[in-house]
C-alpha cells in the first residue's frame, strides 16, 4: 500500500472527496465550506470541484443546518455537515440528540439517518470560555448515535469513510490542535475504511494502560516516551471513539498492566474519565493495583490571559506525574 | 444637525478617532504578537453607526453587543486602560483577562458586554429590556446585531417574544453585506433586513445610512424615545462597511473585495464624512480636531502602555468567580 505524509486537514478532505465521487447521495454543508475554502481548510478546492449543489454554503443557522441534515438522510441522502466548531453544535444539540439520534428507535427503524455531523474542537488558542469546549463525551452520552474522536491524519482519513459510509448518524470530532499534524495516509485505496468501534494500541508497554482519545493520544505518547526513559512502560490505548466504545481493548491492556490513567481533553465531572474507571472497576476489578487515575482540563471554563489558560488543561507533564502517582 | 452644540459635535468627532486609532492599535499590536489570541475582530469603518445610536441614550440605559465590541465599550465611556489590558489578557483588565477582545464588558457604563455565540446575547437584551420594563423604569436596551446574525433562531425567538411583550428594545442591525466570508445575498433571502420587522409585528425603524453620524443619530433616537413610551421595540438596519478581515485571523478578506473596500475608504469613511461636515459648519475648525486626534493618539499610548504594565492573572484568578460564593 503506498502512503503520503500529509496533515490531518487534508487526510479527511481526501476522504470527503472520495467519498464524493463513490458516492453521489453524499453531500456537504455547512458556514464557510465553499467560496471562504472552509474556516480550517478541510474543504478546500471542493466547491471548484463538486459545484454548488454539493457543497453547500449555508446562513448561521445551526439548528436548521443539523435538522435539514437529518431530514435529507431521511430522505435517502447522506449529508455530512459541519458545524464550524464544535462550541456550535449547542445551538443544534436538540436536532442531534432529538432527531438524528432517536428518530431509527422511535419510529421502529423505518428511518435512517445516515449523518456525519463534522465539528472543530478543542483550546488552547485563548479562544475563551464559550469557544474552547471539549464536550464529545456529552454527545456520546445518547445511545442512537456514533462518536467518532480521531487522534491522528490516517486513522482521521478511515475512520470519516467509515461514518460516511454508515447507516448510523456520527457525531465526528476534529481537534484543531491537530489539523496541520502529519501522519502517512494510504494513497491508493479508496476502500481504506477504519471499523466502527474498534480502538488501537498506539504503544506497547507493561506497567501502566494509558487510555485516551483524539489530542489525549498525541500527550499520552509524549508522557510513554519520557516514562521510558525511567524504565517505565506504558502502553497507549487510543479508543478512536467514544461510542461505540471499546472497552474490550481497554480491558485487555489493563489485565496486563493492571494501572490505568484516562487522559482526556475534556473535563473532569461525569466525563469519559469516569466511565472507564467506572467500568474498569467493574470489570476488571481483580486486577485492579491501583486506583484509575484521571487527567482531564480542570473543572473551570476557560480564560483568555495565556499562562493561566494553560495551567488550566492536560498535557504530557501531567500523565507522567499521574503515572508516576500509582506505580 | 442644528440642534446639537458644538461641543457635542466634537465629542462625536473624539469618539470615532478613538475608536479608529485604538483599534489601529490593536491591528499593530496584534501583527507584533503583544495582543495574542485566534480572535480580535476590529470595528473600522462601523464608527458613525455605534457613535450616532448610542449617543441616543442615556447612562442608565442599555448596550449588548456581540465580539466586535470595542468600539461601542470605547463610546459607552469604558476607559481605553482597561480595554487595552483585557486585549493583552491582564489582570487589570475590564474582565480581569479572562475574556480578551470578544468579551468586553462594563458593569458600571451598562454596558452589559460582547457575546461571541452569534446572536445568543439577542434574548438577553430582551431581558435586560424585561428588567427595565418589569421594574417600572423608563430604561432603553440597544442590542447591536450582524446581518449574519439575523439568520440564526436566537434572532427570531428574541424578536418575537420583545413584540409580543413589547420590551423597551432597539434592535440595531449593522448590516456590512458580509458574515465572515458569506456575503448576505448568499445566506438571506429578505436582504433587506428592516423589512423582518414586518414579520414580527414590530416597529420598522427603516434602513438608514450607517456612515452618516446625524442620519443614525436621528433615527435611533427617534426609536429609543418610541421604546421608552411603551410602544415596545423597534428593528433599524444601518448600513455600513467592514474595513478589515472578518476577524485576525481572515488573511483574504482585503484581495477579494478590494474595490469595493476602497470605494467605502474613499468616499464613504464616517470620520471623513463628519470631519468635511464639521469644516463646513465651523470656521477655522482644523487646529481643533488636530488637537483631538492628538489626545486620542496620546490616550492609546497610555493604554497600550498601561496594559503592557499590568500584571497578568494568576492561579488564583483562573479558579475564581466560576461561581458566587454560597
Ligand atoms: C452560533 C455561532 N455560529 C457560528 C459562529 C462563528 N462566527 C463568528 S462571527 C460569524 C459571522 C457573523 O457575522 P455577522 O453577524 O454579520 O457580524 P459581523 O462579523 O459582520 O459583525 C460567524 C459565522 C459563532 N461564533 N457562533
Amino acid at each position: 500500500m503506498a502512503a503520503k505524509n500529509i496533515p490531518m486537514r487534508e487526510a479527511l478532505r481526501n476522504a470527503l472527496r472520495e467519498e464524493m465521487l463513490r458516492d453521489e447521495r453524499v453531500f456537504v454543508m455547512g458556514q464557510e465550506v465553499g467560496v471562504w475554502q472552509g474556516t480550517h481548510r478541510v474543504t478546500q478546492g471542493l466547491l471548484e470541484e463538486f459545484g454548488p449543489k454539493r457543497i453547500k454554503d449555508t446562513p448561521i443557522s445551526e439548528m436548521a443546518i443539523a435538522g435539514l441534515a437529518v431530514g435529507a438522510a431521511m430522505a435517502g441522502l447522506r449529508p455530512v455537515a459541519e458545524m464550524m466548531t464544535i462550541n456550535f453544535a449547542f445551538l443544534a444539540l436538540d436536532a442531534i440528540v432529538n432527531h438524528a439520534a432517536k428518530i431509527h428507535y422511535m419510529f421502529d427503524g423505518q428511518f435512517r439517518v445516515p449523518l456525519v455531523i463534522r465539528a472543530a474542537s478543542g483550546w488552547g488558542n485563548q479562544a475563551t470560555a464559550t469557544h474552547s469546549h471539549t464536550p464529545e463525551p456529552i454527545f456520546a452520552h445518547f445511545p442512537g448515535m456514533w462518536v467518532a474522536t480521531p487522534s491522528n491524519a490516517s486513522d482521521a482519513y478511515g475512520m470519516l469513510k467509515a461514518s460516511i459510509r454508515s447507516e448510523n448518524p456520527v457525531l465526528f470530532s476534529e481537534s484543531i490542535a491537530l489539523y496541520s499534524r502529519p501522519a502517512p495516509v494510504v494513497t491508493d485505496d479508496p476502500d481504506f475504511v477504519l471499523p466502527i468501534g474498534k480502538g488501537e494500541i498506539k504503544r506497547e508497554g507493561k506497567h501502566v494502560t494509558l487510555v485516551a482519545y483524539a489530542r489525549g493520544v498525541e500527550w499520552s505518547l509524549q508522557a510513554a516516551a519520557e516514562l521510558a526513559k525511567e524504565g517505565i512502560e506504558a502502553e497507549v490505548v487510543d479508543l478512536r471513539w467514544l461510542r461505540p466504545l471499546d472497552i474490550d481493548l481497554v480491558l485487555e491492556s489493563f489485565k496486563k498492566t493492571n494501572h490505568c490513567v484516562v487522559v482526556e481533553e475534556s473535563l473532569p465531572m461525569y466525563s469519559f474519565g469516569s466511565e472507564i474507571a467506572a467500568q474498569i472497576q467493574d470489570k476488571g476489578f481483580d486486577y485492579m493495583d491501583a486506583p484509575v487515575k484521571r487527567v482531564s482540563a480542570m473543572d473551570v471554563p476557560l480564560p483568555f490571559a495565556k499562562d493561566i489558560e494553560l495551567m488550566a488543561l492536560p498535557n504530557a507533564q501531567k500523565v507522567i506525574d499521574a503515572v508516576k502517582e500509582i506505580l | 444637525m442644528a440642534r446639537l452644540t458644538k461641543e457635542t459635535l466634537l465629542d462625536w468627532y473624539r469618539q470615532m478617532v478613538l475608536i479608529r486609532q485604538f483599534e489601529t492599535r490593536c491591528d499593530e499590536l496584534y501583527q507584533n504578537k503583544t495582543i495574542t489570541g485566534v480572535y480580535m475582530h476590529l470595528y473600522s469603518g462601523h464608527e458613525a453607526t455605534g457613535v450616532g445610536a448610542l449617543a441616543a441614550l442615556g447612562p442608565e440605559d442599555h448596550v449588548i453587543t456581540a465580539y466586535r465590541d470595542h468600539g461601542h465599550a470605547l463610546i459607552r465611556g469604558v476607559h481605553p486602560n482597561p480595554i487595552m489590558a483585557e486585549m493583552m489578557g491582564k489582570k487589570t483588565g475590564v474582565s480581569g483577562g479572562k475574556g480578551g477582545s470578544m468579551h468586553i464588558a462594563s458593569r458600571q457604563h451598562n454596558m452589559w458586554g460582547g457575546y461571541a455565540i452569534v446572536g445568543g446575547h439577542l434574548p438577553l437584551a430582551a431581558g435586560i429590556a424585561f428588567a427595565s420594563q418589569y421594574n417600572d423604569r423608563p430604561e432603553v436596551t440597544i442590542s447591536f446585531i450582524g446581518d449574519g446574525a439575523s439568520n440564526n433562531g436566537y434572532f427570531h425567538e428574541a424578536l418575537n417574544m420583545s413584540g409580543v411583550w413589547k420590551l423597551p428594545v432597539v434592535w440595531i442591525i449593522e448590516n456590512n453585506f458580509v458574515a465572515m466570508g458569506t456575503r448576505i445575498e448568499d445566506s438571506t433571502a429578505q436582504t433587506e433586513l428592516h423589512n423582518r420587522a414586518i414579520g414580527y409585528g414590530i416597529r420598522d425603524g427603516g434602513r438608514i445610512d450607517g456612515q452618516d453620524v446625524f442620519a443614525v443619530y436621528d433615527s435611533v433616537s427617534e426609536a429609543v424615545k418610541y421604546a421608552r413610551e411603551g410602544n415596545g421595540p423597534v428593528l433599524i438596519e444601518s448600513i455600513t462597511y467592514r474595513y478589515k478581515g472578518h476577524g485576525v485571523s481572515d488573511k483574504t478578506y482585503d484581495k477579494r473585495f478590494a474595490d469595493e473596500l476602497a470605494e467605502w475608504r474613499d468616499n464613504k469613511d464616517p470620520i471623513e464624512l463628519l470631519r468635511r461636515q464639521l469644516q463646513k459648519k465651523f470656521k477655522n475648525i482644523d487646529p481643533e480636531l488636530a488637537k483631538i486626534d492628538a489626545a486620542c493618539q496620546a490616550a492609546v499610548d497610555e493604554a497600550t502602555e498601561y496594559a503592557i504594565n499590568s500584571p497578568d492573572p494568576t492561579y488564583e484568578d483562573l479558579i475564581s468567580n466560576v461561581y458566587v460564593e454560597e
